[in-house]
């Protein structure tokens, strides 16, 4: 009972699993996984990889090599509010974090209550955990009428 | 009691991506006298809940969550003060465009010239599975859990089965675990997943939980609450394999099965649905079969993007503006079929007037193929594909002047 979903394991690496950002090649903005580049040097993370093939869209190779050496991801998850309309307001990160450290800024989410009004887009963790990330407001959230 | 007929030029049922979208187009069209009419408190549709990020990459060219894309249609729309009536069920709409509408104040009837269905779609349920078992509590919708989660502050789950490798419910596999849920797998029927692959890789593989396929529920354990469900294997037609059987102890199964377009007051006025999209069959201008009304967005096909969602209704939209301003329109009389390999084209019908973008989804996995629009014989428009997937819509531009008259058009796999 282990048939999972495939992946291809075909020689030289092939490109699998690419987010699908590709419906316009060129005209979307690109994933930013990592600020440095990985080089081409000895050592580097692109030389220990060797050549790569069958990337089905431009992003795909640079992709699949942050992928493989420093995976990153975003992280949407919500935070209690007092006062307002809503009892939850969503969050984001605004730029990817590494995978590894997924559950410790989910701690740090958990730890925060927000007083209503909000607005969407207010920065609620600046830089969260020194990891170059911020944590936003991704809902606006009206105070609650204050009852008689 | 004695009721006013307000008239419109265009009322639009649902206030989610496609009618928010159609709205503003409308305004900007110079369409003044319009109205949205939205039940739940606020709009936005289901994007309130998708607090996920994926959204507008193909609009906005940003990485947004559902709440921030509705908002930035929401805050156009507020700014054009287009009105947007919530709180409000259209429970009724004839084919003479007369819609009751159930308000805070009490019934409300309003006449249009153009009635556009912006309903979205609805989740299938257990009852449409007929899984065996018991009846108990902790059976639900991708779709519910996620609104106890990010809308109502409510944890649904501990242990966790899925079933289905819809979208929404990989989604939920991950935000059930952020949650501090234990998700034990995702099994899906058919021999694919019926979901995108960004989501298997950051829902599933990210959190080390297993994708199984060609595996079903046969059976659902518990009496007040889910104790557990019995996970078969499926052979031949889907029949499960006995000998295959494996108790699964959890107390919440969540079913990600398939979404069906919302289209209980389409047929109380009459449009006719097309049985495998389960929306209504339309022209190339998103006319419905009853004249004056307009469908878009997942009352029409389930999208895989809410971006495109919003390109349609701006589609139809324009096409709106024609009806109501009184143009004159082009005659669709070209029917548009598909082969086995697809499962449905939208529009079913085209004229010769216009270029025309097919939307389509293939029924099975495929690669290396083309996608022909055939006429006669005549391959008039085609698209190659290194890999066609049910869980991506495929979009097929045919030049106007392509188009033959008298002769069906056939989207085919060639």
């Amino acid at each position: 009972m282990r048939k999972t979903s495939e992946r291809s394991t075909d020689s030289p690496v092939t490109v699998a699993g690419c987010p699908r950002s590709t419906d316009s090649p060129g005209t979307g903005p690109e994933f930013q996984h990592s600020t440095d580049s990985p080089g081409t040097e000895a050592g580097s993370p692109r030389s220990i990889i060797g050549p790569v093939t069958g990337a089905g869209c431009p992003r795909g190779e640079s992709y699949f090599i942050q992928e493989i050496t420093d995976p990153r991801r975003t992280l949407a998850s919500s935070v209690l509010v007092t006062g307002g309309e809503l009892p939850l307001c969503s969050v984001r990160l605004t730029e990817p974090v590494p995978i590894a450290r997924i559950p410790d800024v989910m701690k740090e989410i958990r730890k925060m209550k927000v007083e209503a009004p909000l607005e969407s887009g207010t920065v609620l963790i600046r830089d969260v955990l020194g990891l170059g990330s911020n944590v936003i407001a991704t809902k606006t959230i009206r105070r609650i009428k204050d009852t008689q | 009691m004695k009721q006013e007929i307000q008239d419109l030029d265009v009322l639009i049922i649902g206030g989610g991506p496609a009618g928010l979208a159609a709205a503003l187009r409308l305004r900007q069209n110079g369409i003044e006298n319009i109205l949205i009419a939205e039940r739940e408190k606020q709009p936005g549709g289901i994007l309130r809940q998708c607090i996920h990020d994926g959204f507008g990459l193909t609009r906005f060219r940003e990485m947004l969550s559902g709440p921030e894309y509705a908002e930035r249609f929401i805050r156009e729309a507020e700014a054009l003060k287009i009105p947007i009536l919530t709180n409000a069920s259209v429970t009724e709409i004839t084919p003479d465009r007369i819609a009751t509408v159930v308000a805070r104040d009490g019934l409300r009837t309003y006449r249009a010239r153009a009635i556009i269905l912006a309903m979205g779609c609805r989740e299938r349920t257990r009852g449409a599975l007929a899984i065996p078992g018991s009846r108990p509590a902790g059976v639900f919708t991708a779709g519910v859990a996620q609104a106890y989660i990010n809308l109502y502050n409510r944890m649904p789950a501990r242990e966790v089965v899925i079933l289905g490798s819809g979208d929404i419910g990989m989604i939920m596999a991950r935000r059930l675990t952020l949650e501090g849920a234990h998700v034990q797998a995702v099994f899906e029927i058919q021999p694919y997943p019926s979901g995108l692959t960004r989501n298997i890789r950051q829902c599933l593989d990210d959190f080390g939980i297993p994708l199984h396929l060609s595996h079903t529920v046969t059976k659902v354990h518990g009496e007040r609450r889910v104790t557990g469900v019995t996970v078969q294997e499926v052979g031949d037609g889907f029949r499960p394999i006995p000998g295959t059987e494996q108790f699964y102890p959890c107390d919440t199964l969540i079913l990600s099965v398939g979404l069906i377009p919302e289209n209980e007051l389409s047929l109380g006025a009459g449009v006719k649905l097309d049985p495998h999209t389960r929306g209504p069959i339309v022209n190339e201008r998103f006319e419905t079969s009853v004249p004056g009304i307009f469908a878009a967005g997942n009352v029409l096909h389930v999208h895989d993007l809410a971006d495109y969602v919003s390109l349609e209704a701006e589609e139809l939209a324009d096409a709106v503006t024609d009806y109501v301003t009184g143009k004159d329109l082009p005659d669709c009389s070209v029917s548009v079929t598909c082969d086995k390999n697809i499962n449905h084209v939208i529009p079913q019908t085209v004229s010769l007037r216009e270029s025309v973008n097919l939307s389509l989804r293939v029924n099975r996995p495929l690669t290396d193929v083309k996608v022909a629009a055939v006429q006669g014989g005549d391959v008039i428009a085609k698209k190659t594909l290194k890999k066609a997937l049910p869980a991506e819509m495929i979009s097929l531009h045919v030049p106007k002047d392509r188009i033959l008259p008298g002769k069906e058009l056939e989207v085919r796999i060639l």
